[in-house]
């Protein structure tokens, strides 16, 4: 008795709480994710069976030096960089004319163009898989055969799986990266601007001296979930295809890779070698990232 | 300048009223495919043309006729959902709390942790994090979807923003007056915190409710799956599973548009909430 009230003193303490309150994350943080990153490392030197683990030291990474996983690097890098310079221009355009005092219904066309963000990547994924169809009366055939075009099959050959692929994207996040940049431009002063009407200066100008870099903490958010996002980027591709085998592997991306290897061929091994190129190329894009915005800040003061 | 300002907002006008309606084109699409028998779609393919004259309501009558596991895929999303957001805030606002109130040893480096998973994709654990799950014996069931998923970095950060606003000498005031440390945070904080959670539980609720990949991969019977999962176990190539597909699909989305447009600025708050503040 008396040595359970000692305890429940010490854990009512103002000492003691804080540990309390943040124990639920202590606990995830070591079982879910710092256990599975050290497991995936280790693996990752070793040959993973159901009688034991035999370490193989390099080999999994040796046979990552194969032209499938280099187009699989080749397709998330790409994939990376174009929906980065799809997915902050055309949203910050949209949002500052969204934004701009002579718009009218503000409200209801953002709330529109937030939409597609409601849609499961699923959904979006069924739509766009049968709008791409083969068919010549399926959606783009219909379309590109209104401009003079022959009708394609635009899931097997590169260009239109990447458009395909990209303007999925472009769907689903325009609204949500548009909704950053609207509050973006609501957080710059608006005696800014009337000081710059005053010396006269022209909408050009406004945007590219006041605007663009007031916008910058904004855009490297953006810039910063659209590299991580576009790296990780496997779920589009599998439902665009249907699965995880697209023709020629056009649609084939790292993580669809480590899919392929560590669950489907079950050699969890050379998965977990994928995982960790991953690691490493996520963790080189955040100490990029880090520099560039440190040196940045410091010029802006 | 009147005049001008009146041309530049029709232009205006114009412009988004076409981006509007590229906007909402797929989901138009997919309604009104709906209404047509299956077997058009695998003829002639996704598209505007109507024939209004068959269009019915027979993939619907399918979809609610009980003959396939829709609902149960429905109803399982939901629990799903549920549990994990209710969990999530309960467990991520704690979080939240102690990092935001209480000054304490490793509170730096455990806050460092919270943004290291926050910048690590979950793609790259997933292989051990699925043996893991097998170990746990929490393979195909819904614990194994929600418990490594349970506390929420997101949330934590979030909700740590949202309390380091709140004045510290809230918390001694209540100290005098007797009340415990988790007191204060149950009676005084949690009611403090309601716009937070409308927020972060609308931001946790989407992402339970349209989460792929970690289902997919933990949940394989099919009366346990979830809803997406479900969905994409309908396109087989053979085609023959069309109707319910876009049916299903169509009433996967009426819901959320329905609590969309009843909570707008707060789907707007939680699902933006990454966003730098200030």
């Amino acid at each position: 008795m008396e040595k359970k009230s000692v305890f429940r003193k010490f854990l009512y303490s103002q000492k003691a709480a804080p540990y309390v309150f943040v124990l639920p994350f202590v606990l995830t943080f070591l079982i879910f994710f710092a256990y599975p990153i050290v497991d995936t490392i280790v693996m990752s030197f070793q040959k993973v069976s159901g009688g034991g683990n035999e370490w193989v030291g390099l080999k999994n990474y040796q046979t990552l030096l194969n032209p499938v996983f280099y187009k699989a690097l080749k397709n998330s890098i790409l994939y990376m960089i174009l929906s980065c310079a799809l997915m902050i221009p055309i949203p910050m355009f949209l949002a500052t004319m969204l934004n701009s005092k002579a718009m009218k219904a503000k409200g209801f066309f953002r709330s529109i163009m937030f939409i597609p963000a409601l849609t499961s990547v699923v959904v979006a994924g069924v739509i766009f898989r049968l709008m791409f169809g083969e068919l010549e009366g399926s959606f783009m055939n219909q379309v590109i055969s209104f401009f003079g075009m022959e009708p394609m099959v635009w899931l097997r050959r590169t260009v239109p799986v990447w458009i395909a692929l990209l303007l999925l994207c472009l769907w689903r996040w325009t609204g949500v990266n548009m909704m950053y940049y609207l509050s973006g431009l609501q957080q710059i002063p608006g005696d800014l601007y009337e000081s710059a009407d005053i010396d006269g200066a022209s909408s050009i100008q406004k945007f590219r001296y006041i605007t663009l870099p007031l916008l910058k903490p904004t855009t490297v958010y953006v810039l910063t979930i659209s590299i991580f996002g576009g790296m990780a980027m496997f779920t589009e591709s599998y439902l665009l295809f249907n699965g995880n085998n697209s023709p020629n592997n056009v649609g084939l991306t790292v993580v669809g890779y480590l899919y392929r290897m560590g669950l489907t061929q079950n050699n969890i091994g050379l998965g977990s070698a994928i995982g960790v190129v991953l690691l490493i190329i996520v963790l080189i894009l955040n100490v990029i990232q880090l520099i560039l915005n440190g040196t940045f800040s410091k010029k802006g003061d | 300048m009147k005049k001008k300002n009146t041309v530049l907002s029709v232009l205006l006008i114009i412009f988004f009223v076409i981006v509007a309606l590229i906007t909402i084109l797929p989901l138009l699409l997919l309604f009104v495919s709906s209404f047509r028998p299956g077997s058009d779609l695998m003829r002639y393919g996704l598209n505007f043309d109507v024939n209004w004259a068959t269009a019915n309501l027979d993939n619907y009558q399918l979809l609610f006729s009980g003959q396939n596991n829709y609902f149960t895929w429905y109803k399982n999303s939901l629990v799903i959902t549920v549990v994990q957001v209710v969990l999530a805030l309960f467990l991520s606002a704690c979080v939240g709390y102690g990092f935001a109130m209480y000054n304490f040893k490793f509170k730096n480096a455990l806050f460092a942790c919270v943004l290291v998973v926050m910048m690590i994709p979950t793609e790259v654990i997933i292989l051990p994090l699925y043996q893991l799950v097998i170990k746990l014996g929490i393979m195909d069931s819904m614990w194994g979807i929600i418990l490594p998923y349970v506390v929420v970095p997101m949330l934590i950060f979030f909700f740590r923003q949202y309390l380091s606003g709140i004045p510290k000498d809230f918390l001694d005031a209540a100290r005098v007056d007797g009340c415990t440390e988790y007191g204060i945070f149950a009676r005084i904080m949690v009611p403090l915190m309601k716009p937070s959670f409308a927020a972060m539980g609308i931001y946790q609720g989407m992402s339970s409710w349209n989460n792929f990949l970690w289902p997919m991969i933990v949940v394989r019977s099919q009366t346990k799956i979830t809803l997406p999962v479900g969905l994409q176990s309908l396109m087989s190539p053979y085609g023959n599973n069309y109707d319910i597909l876009i049916a299903g699909s169509c009433f996967a989305i009426v819901p959320i548009l329905i609590l969309f447009i009843c909570f707008q600025s707060y789907f707007i708050e939680g699902m933006t909430a990454g966003g730098v503040k200030g």
